[in-house]
């Protein structure tokens, strides 16, 4: 294990053992799914606005590098500066670059992954500049100085005492008490007196439209409309994948964003935004600046399998239906995109010297492949970057680091064998007479016997037991 | 032009041409089957709205102003904030006693110097609306240069007036028909409710950020 890289297994395993963080988990996910099921109770529904907007995600990136282009040209026309980022260090330094022109003291932040991705806040705080995350889990989690264990609700993880304790160590004058309302009204109190004070308001994009030059964002708190609306300069950050090419194009992804997430029906607020404040408008930003990044994603865009992984539109429902998300939780994976989603996008991103672990914590019981929106081929990208982590010479960044000479001399010696009749034979043979006197620590054994029995062999072969039965053998 | 513009592009497009995605066609029909009996519109978002915590008084054309003013003076509301310069606005105060309760307080001016006061003393903000939709029960705003995008967002009560003219069965049809796509406005919104949070171990907490409550002054013909 590379010495930077995170411990997915060692993390899960600490997970396993906090039966608080396994309850958390474990109600807020069965909620979850039963109240997305009600949403699509209607199968044929389901079905169809599922095709839509998969054929929307889709032939947006069949057009991207032309959308993009549009999508500058219409932003720019409405009055909305667009900066491009290759990396996290270029989009950070566009927004320092803006922060400093403004003399920016204190931000206020709607939620956006792709600023975890770009682990913003540690950018800003390092030079000085207060940064607040307004969705009340991010601001939770960013009281608690960890990092969100789920894209949709960042401080899932959490129950109403732990959060009541955060904030009565946290808040000045906080009282202790565990009532969700009161947290929730603290929060409120403190927060506006920030949205009111704040010199710019950042956000992330939900999808940002070619055609009109619009940027949609979906919340239900009101925080996002704040940090768009209040402070005298936004900042918006998207992945490059997020254009669509018409405003037609958004009714789809909104009717299946909130259903897929939370088994709401719509968000209380679809916040469509198409440049700073006009003359003669009384408020809104006097600024808008669009950052436009790519971190990996041309790459992963490069490869024609792999593309399917920018078509998430970043509902989370994945996650909530992953039967190993549901027990380790967010935090094991260490990433800013966990579950399912995470296990595909993040080692394209990151590269699979450190994230080579990430598709292996996956049962491949389809269950996420079952219920994405836009129809991700999920397992299939995960049985792909599972062959590229061991064999160099892939589309996807440091393969083969995850090569062991053991596995690929396993995996020889069972080609091997069922390629050959007489080897299949004699192999299976001994392992009926000669497998259940194998010691569990053999290597690749003990990896399956630490948590597990370890298999008993049958005594005679399948080929044996078939001729008995008359089967002919071939 | 930057040059992570002009490597990200060049890139996008070299591999887009070396492996082609043919654009799939895109079948509204599902979206579009979604239709409702005109007179079932109103009752549909009536009911999913008040799911969410939304409140809805009656009223009509000629009375609304009355309607609105008893409904405030009965919640005991101090100060309410609207748009001088729109219709509704102009109707709101015609006969409206210096004197009574609430205070009506013109947004009239840029949102800097009225920001203390818009988030430490008004108790309401009056919008009108562009229209609701049937399917998810939302109404749709539209701010404007007369009518200011925070009347609907910083004061705890939120009122939106909402005639039964321009009520849609889906937010495509009422797109399509209100011709967004030619004219966008600096924001658009659908407000399907109070400012809501599940945050805190999923208990539903309304008025996180934006208005607690939001209240829906229907105006029948």
């Amino acid at each position: 294990m590379d010495g930077n890289a995170p411990d997915f297994a060692a993390a899960s395993r600490a997970a396993l053992a906090d039966p608080q963080l396994r309850g958390n988990f474990r109600r807020a996910m069965d909620g979850l799914m039963s109240k997305r099921a009600a949403q699509f109770a209607d199968a044929g529904e389901w079905t169809g606005v599922r095709a839509l907007a998969a054929s929307v995600r889709l032939r947006a990136l069949s057009k991207l590098p032309e959308l993009l282009e549009k999508l500058e040209e219409t932003c720019t026309r409405n009055g909305i500066t667009v900066h491009w980022a290759a990396t996290t260090d270029e989009a950070n330094a566009i927004a320092l670059d803006i922060l400093h022109r403004v003399d920016a003291k204190l931000v206020v932040k709607g939620k956006s992954m792709v600023t975890e991705e770009m682990h913003l806040n540690a950018v800003l705080e390092k030079d000085g500049i207060e940064v607040l995350e307004s969705d009340l889990g991010e601001y939770i989690v960013q009281l608690d100085g960890t990092m969100p264990s789920h894209i949709i609700m960042p401080a899932i993880h959490l129950n109403t005492k732990q959060i009541a304790h955060l904030f009565k160590r946290k808040i000045k004058d906080a009282e202790s008490r565990e009532d969700a309302a009161y947290l929730t009204d603290l929060a409120r109190r403190v927060l506006r007196a920030k949205f009111q004070a704040a010199d710019v308001g950042m956000s992330g994009v939900n999808a940002a439209v070619a055609e009109t030059g619009t940027l949609c964002l979906i919340e239900n708190e009101g925080n996002g409309r704040m940090c768009t609306t209040v402070p005298p300069v936004h900042i918006a950050f998207m992945g490059l994948e997020k254009v669509v090419e018409k405003l037609e194009d958004v009714p789809p992804v909104i009717s299946l964003l909130p259903r897929s997430a939370t088994g709401q029906p719509i968000t209380t607020y679809v916040n469509m935004i198409s440049g700073p404040r006009k003359d003669g408008e009384k408020d809104g930003p006097r600024e808008v600046h669009l950052v436009i990044l790519d971190n990996g994603r041309s790459s992963i865009y490069a490869d024609p399998e792999l593309r399917d992984t920018l078509r998430c539109i970043r509902c989370g429902a994945c996650m909530n239906h992953c039967p190993v998300y549901t027990k380790v939780g967010g935090h094991a994976y260490e990433a800013p995109y966990p579950g399912p989603i995470g296990k595909i996008l993040v080692p394209q991103i990151e590269g699979l010297a450190k994230r080579g672990a990430m598709p292996h914590a996956c049962t491949m019981c389809n269950a996420c492949v079952e219920i994405c929106p836009v129809k991700i081929p999920i397992v299939e990208i995960m049985g792909r970057l599972r062959v590229e982590a061991v064999k160099p010479g892939g589309a996807v960044k440091d393969g083969g680091a995850k090569a062991s000479r053991t596995e690929a001399m396993v995996w020889s010696g069972w080609a091997a064998m069922n390629a050959s009749p007489t080897a299949y034979r004699v192999a299976t043979l001994a392992m009926s007479k000669l497998g259940n006197a194998a010691p569990s620590s053999l290597p690749l054994l003990k990896e399956w016997t630490n948590v597990r029995t370890k298999p008993r062999f049958a005594g005679r072969t399948l080929h044996d037991l078939a001729r008995a039965k008359g089967v002919p053998d071939v | 032009m930057s040059d992570a513009r002009s490597s990200i592009l060049t890139k996008l497009r070299a591999t887009r041409d070396a492996h082609p995605l043919p654009p799939p066609a895109s079948d509204f029909a599902p979206i579009e089957a979604k239709r409702w009996p005109p007179e079932e519109r109103l009752p549909r978002i009536r009911r999913l709205m008040e799911a969410v915590h939304t409140e809805f008084i009656d009223a009509t054309e000629a009375d609304w102003p009355v309607v609105l003013r008893e409904f405030l003076a009965r919640e005991g509301v101090e100060s309410l904030l609207y748009a001088p310069a729109t219709e509704a606005g102009k109707r709101l105060v015609e006969g409206w006693e210096s004197a009574a309760n609430p205070t009506l307080i013109p947004y009239d001016r840029p949102l800097e110097d009225l920001k203390p006061q818009l988030f430490e003393s008004i108790e309401a903000g009056f919008t009108t609306t562009r229209g609701a939709i049937a399917e998810t029960g939302s109404l749709i705003l539209w701010p404007t240069a007369e009518e200011p995008r925070t009347l609907s967002l910083v004061p705890h009560i939120h009122i939106a007036l909402l005639r039964t003219d321009a009520l849609y069965d889906t937010f495509l049809q009422a797109m399509r028909e209100q011709g967004w796509a030619q004219a966008m406005p600096t924001n658009v919104l659908l407000v399907s409710g109070p400012s809501k949070t599940a945050d805190i171990e999923q208990t539903l907490a309304y008025g996180v950020h934006g208005p607690k409550r939001l209240v829906v002054l229907v105006v029948h013909p």
